[in-house]
């Protein structure tokens, strides 16, 4: 292939590198009005009154909106989501009302004079307490909420979805086993962290139509929610997103856009700017959701797992809207890369007056791989088995099934193992730097199959110009992970036309066409397959004209660098520009016209799974694979841990862009080591106490490990050029696999992340004390639901 | 209060009227319409805001603009000539230092200062002088190579 599979530069580097690039809070248009928020101080409170009088004197300040005037509640899979608390406000930073001011100063001054009565009722901040049959309930009127079909929330109770998987039989897998395992692991909260806090600009003419610009991922899904929302027709509706500046899943869906439309409603023809603080992001945008996870394991003495039964309990925070489909997603990973006959697996998303959970980076497959590849660890221990080894053993593998019972057809898991063990030297010994330092080396595998509903789809069109350039229009929206160079690699592979002639424009619901999200690391091969079948169609039409001009059937044909040539007389040819905008007929007629080549796509044969068994043939469009070694050092004076090397070897189908896809691993092992040693979004009693980047550390390039990346290219059939994704699943096994480093070091098994360099080292303290190994979670409930 | 300072911006000689809370960092976006510094945080700790004042990185959005009184900023806006674009740009997009881009101009604009200090800074120096600007997308390696590719070069002078 000529350009698939190349590293060419990024299109829109020098956009991105000269500060050309506007970002949504980098616009300034004309009477532009400032909105602030203000919030709820309060985890769980029903709102008695709001005196909005003495905001609305103080000059500059242009209108106040409070929850009572957008009382649509709205949302992806379950509409539970109030833009603004409209009785009741359900988590501390809750949006309460807002106002839009002349300056962003007055906006702030005006948020303080306003006063709300509230009274505070019982506030849930613990996940499993939110379980408890006494627990107070979140949200009473459950049952009233639309949800799509494949969900189950549970009215009457703080259950926003329960997933259930239930594969062979889990009594007689335990009955067989030579052996049966019990752990518990906890994975708090997280956020995403984007460099760019989220902004949007909403304005709405006199004709009533709305245009919205935001920093989001998925204009086309923010344009439906609001639609729904607001009752606005969507061909008056108009949603852009210039630039992302980062996303990881905290700018899938809608965040802060709904806050500021009923503003915009009221003062026509004004741009209405609202934009987070970082103290906002941290709590505002959505966080990854914490999970308590509950494994037993029954495995054979030759190292064959032959049952689970598990337990993952997620806080979704206030509204799950969205979260309810990461709880499906853990249910169908539910073992995660192995094949295990009898499995028995409860997914619970529930209510909590915490910040709003919703998609981080990896969907669900972080959290529950922490727990997932710490238990094989474990097992393989208690087995005397290599964990290496162990992982082969049971690794899903082309013939085999996964969770949900589907047949395994293309899996390149054990390639990946070796290759991840291979570059670190897993078995070899490394030299510790000085005293009171260990050296070891951790394992860890993972998947992941884009989450997504099974008929979501993407559309690309391509439009070519008279002097050979190349329009390429999607909605894929390029939030750094590099999908417009990607897209247009494809587009000129399909065309065989030079990157460098092509243009991509995204993120314009008004002209760009329909794309579902981009999220779930489906753009490669969701809206790639788009754009393939988009030049197919322009080089259909080429073909068409050229057969007319050449004398030759289309048959005998081809495009190459610009032209269409005669494959056995390539000087026989045309410039793909002289078609452009049709063929002109030597005496002077015309044929045609311009070429426009159009592209839609949905993923084949996905269908749902069964809503009691949660079973399906092929439930997801793909699986990716991958594994990751890592070699760390531990100061076991201070607990501190520093990560030395990582290996990660992921089965992405086809390489498009190498050095792109280096950059995907690179930075998933980065923020996920993050994750691993220290991030962690504390919450006491609901309140956030770390919402600064004073309190909030996220890795610099002083912890940045040396990084060596092996792909495995074990083509997509459906893919395009074979591709799959793999954005996501890249950042699911550097966490656990860093656990099990320590593991090998000094025989602690820690259960709750962050390993925090205190943790660790009390860890340590109580192992040479007491003897313990195994720190289970640190509130360690045990929990059990019916 | 109003102040009056004169100051040289992405070298032109400016005379300009700011309040005397204004930070640098919204006088450069909001009066100048340079917005390739960024606010990332606010409080000093992201860099996505860092500009060269005398040749220095500072985080824009902790100095008051009423400082710049006589010294010298260069933003990032002012790092290119035209279409010319300096050797770390290049070298940013020829490695595949940057994603998302918004902590990209902070980032060049930390790694311009380290290299008219040091042209021939090692890894160690180049993740030194970078550990202040947070990048969320690449792992740093592409930055540190991006970098070292500029250092290597003038290694070779």
């Amino acid at each position: 292939m000529k350009y698939v599979g190349k590293s060419i530069d990024r299109v829109d580097g020098v956009k991105k590198v000269t500060g050309d690039l506007k970002y949504v809070d980098d616009l300034k248009l004309s009477k532009m009005l400032y909105a602030a928020v203000k919030r709820s101080p309060h985890a769980h409170a029903l709102i008695k009154n709001i005196d909005v009088s003495k905001a609305l004197e103080l000059e500059g300040v242009k209108a106040i909106k409070t929850g009572k005037d957008v009382p649509q509640r709205a949302g992806l899979y379950l509409e539970d989501k109030y833009f603004m608390a409209v009785d009741r406000a359900r988590y501390i930073g809750e949006a309460v009302a807002v106002v839009a001011a002349i300056t962003q100063e007055i906006a702030f001054e005006a948020v303080k004079l306003i006063e709300v009565e509230y009274e505070v009722i019982p506030a849930v901040t613990n996940a499993l307490d939110a379980l408890k049959a006494d627990a107070p309930l979140i949200h009473p009127q459950l049952e009233e909420y639309y949800h799509a079909s494949i969900f189950h929330p549970v009215p009457g109770t703080n259950i926003s979805n329960h997933y259930k998987l239930r594969k062979g039989n889990i009594e007689k897998g335990f009955e067989e086993a030579d052996f049966v395992y019990e752990y518990n692991f906890y994975v708090p909260h997280v956020q995403h962290v984007p460099i760019e806090n989220h902004s949007a600009i909403a304005q709405m003419d006199r004709d009533g139509s709305l245009t919205v610009w935001a920093s989001c991922q998925s204009p086309y899904a923010v344009r439906q929610a609001l639609s729904v929302a607001f009752n606005i027709p969507l061909n008056k509706l108009r949603v852009l997103s210039p630039a992302v500046g980062g996303g990881f899943g905290s700018k899938a869906g809608t965040t802060l856009e709904g806050v500021i439309i009923p503003l915009a409603m009221e003062l026509r023809g004004h741009p209405i700017k609202l934009t987070f603080s970082r103290e906002d992001e941290f709590v505002n945008a959505f966080v990854r959701q914490g999970l308590h996870s509950k494994f037993k394991t029954g495995v054979n003495k030759n190292g064959k797992i032959i049952a689970i039964k598990n337990q993952y309990v997620w806080d979704g925070g206030a509204f799950n809207e969205y979260g309810v489909n990461i709880s499906k997603a853990a249910g169908f990973a539910a073992v995660g890369p192995y094949d295990v006959e009898h499995i028995w697996a409860d997914s619970y998303c529930v209510y909590t007056n915490h910040p709003v959970g919703g998609p981080y980076r990896g969907f669900g497959m972080s959290e529950i791989h922490y727990g997932i590849e710490q238990n094989m660890d474990i097992i393989a221990d208690k087995l005397g088995i290599d964990p290496v080894e162990f992982r082969r053993i049971n690794a899903q593998k082309e013939g085999g099934r996964t969770a949900t019972d589907s047949y395994i057809t293309n899996c390149g898991f054990l390639e990946c193992i070796d290759n991840a063990a291979d570059a670190i030297d897993f078995n070899k010994v490394e030299t510790p730097s000085g005293k009171y330092k260990l050296r070891g080396k951790g394992f860890a595998g993972g998947m992941k199959a884009p989450s997504m509903p099974t008929n979501v789809a993407s559309s690309a069109i391509v439009r070519l110009n008279e002097d050979g350039t190349v329009y390429l229009m999607s909605s894929a929206q390029d939030i750094g992970q590099g999908s417009d160079t990607v897209l247009i690699q494809m587009a000129a592979e399909t065309l065989s036309i030079n990157p460098d002639k092509f243009t991509i424009k995204t993120g314009d619901t008004d002209h760009t066409p329909y794309e579902w999200q981009t999220v779930a690391s489906r753009i490669t091969y969701c809206a790639g397959n788009a754009v393939v079948k988009a030049c197919e169609d322009a080089k259909g039409q080429l073909l068409d004209l050229a057969s007319i001009k050449l004398g030759f059937h289309k048959d005998d044909l081809m495009l190459e660098d610009g032209y269409v040539k005669a494959k056995f007389y390539p000087e026989k040819k045309v410039a793909i520009g002289d078609l452009a905008l049709g063929l002109t007929m030597p005496d002077g007629s015309g044929v045609h016209g311009p070429i426009i080549g159009r592209g839609s796509f949905i993923p084949p044969n996905t269908m749902n799974f069964d809503l009691e068994t949660g079973l399906g043939v092929n439930p997801v469009a793909f699986w990716t694979y991958g594994a990751q070694g890592v070699d760390i050092e531990l100061d076991t004076d201070t607990g501190e841990i520093k990560v030395l090397r990582v290996s990660s070897s992921f089965d992405v189908g086809q390489v498009v862009n190498p050095i792109l896809l280096e950059g995907q691993l690179e930075g998933a092992i980065v923020q996920s080591l993050g994750t691993a040693l220290f991030e962690e979004l504390m919450l006491k009693d609901g309140k956030p106490v770390n919402n600064s980047f004073v309190d909030y550390k996220i890795p610099t390039a002083d912890d940045m490990p040396e990084m060596i990346i092996i792909p495995v290219e074990n083509p997509e059939k459906t893919g395009p050029y074979g591709a799959r994704g793999v954005a996501e699943p890249a950042m699911i096994p550097t966490a656990p696999a860093i656990a099990n480093a320590i593991y090998s070091m000094t025989g602690v098994r820690i259960a709750t992340m962050p390993l925090t360099p205190e943790r660790v080292k009390k860890a340590l303290k109580e192992n040479k004390e007491t003897g313990r190994t195994y720190f289970g979670v640190d509130s360690d409930y045990e929990f059990h639901i019916k | 209060m109003k102040h009056k300072i004169s100051f040289i911006l992405n070298n032109e000689k400016i005379t300009h009227e700011v309040e005397s809370n204004k930070t640098l960092l919204s006088v450069l976006r909001e009066d100048f319409d340079f917005t390739g510094a960024k606010e990332g945080c606010g409080m000093g700790e992201c860099g996505a805001c860092t500009v060269l004042v005398n040749g220095q990185p500072i985080n824009s959005c902790m100095m008051l603009a009423v400082d710049i009184e006589g010294k010298e900023v260069l933003t990032i806006e002012g790092l290119s000539r035209g279409d010319v674009l300096d050797d770390l740009q290049i070298s940013f997009i020829e490695n595949g230092a940057l994603q998302c881009g918004y902590c990209t101009p902070g980032m060049i604009m930390s790694a311009k200062a380290l290299l008219n200090e040091n042209p021939t800074p090692t890894e160690e120096d180049v993740k030194h002088a970078i550990s202040g600007n947070l990048c969320r997308c690449t792992g740093y390696q592409k930055i540190v190579k991006a970098i070292m590719v500029v250092a290597d070069k003038n290694n070779n002078q």
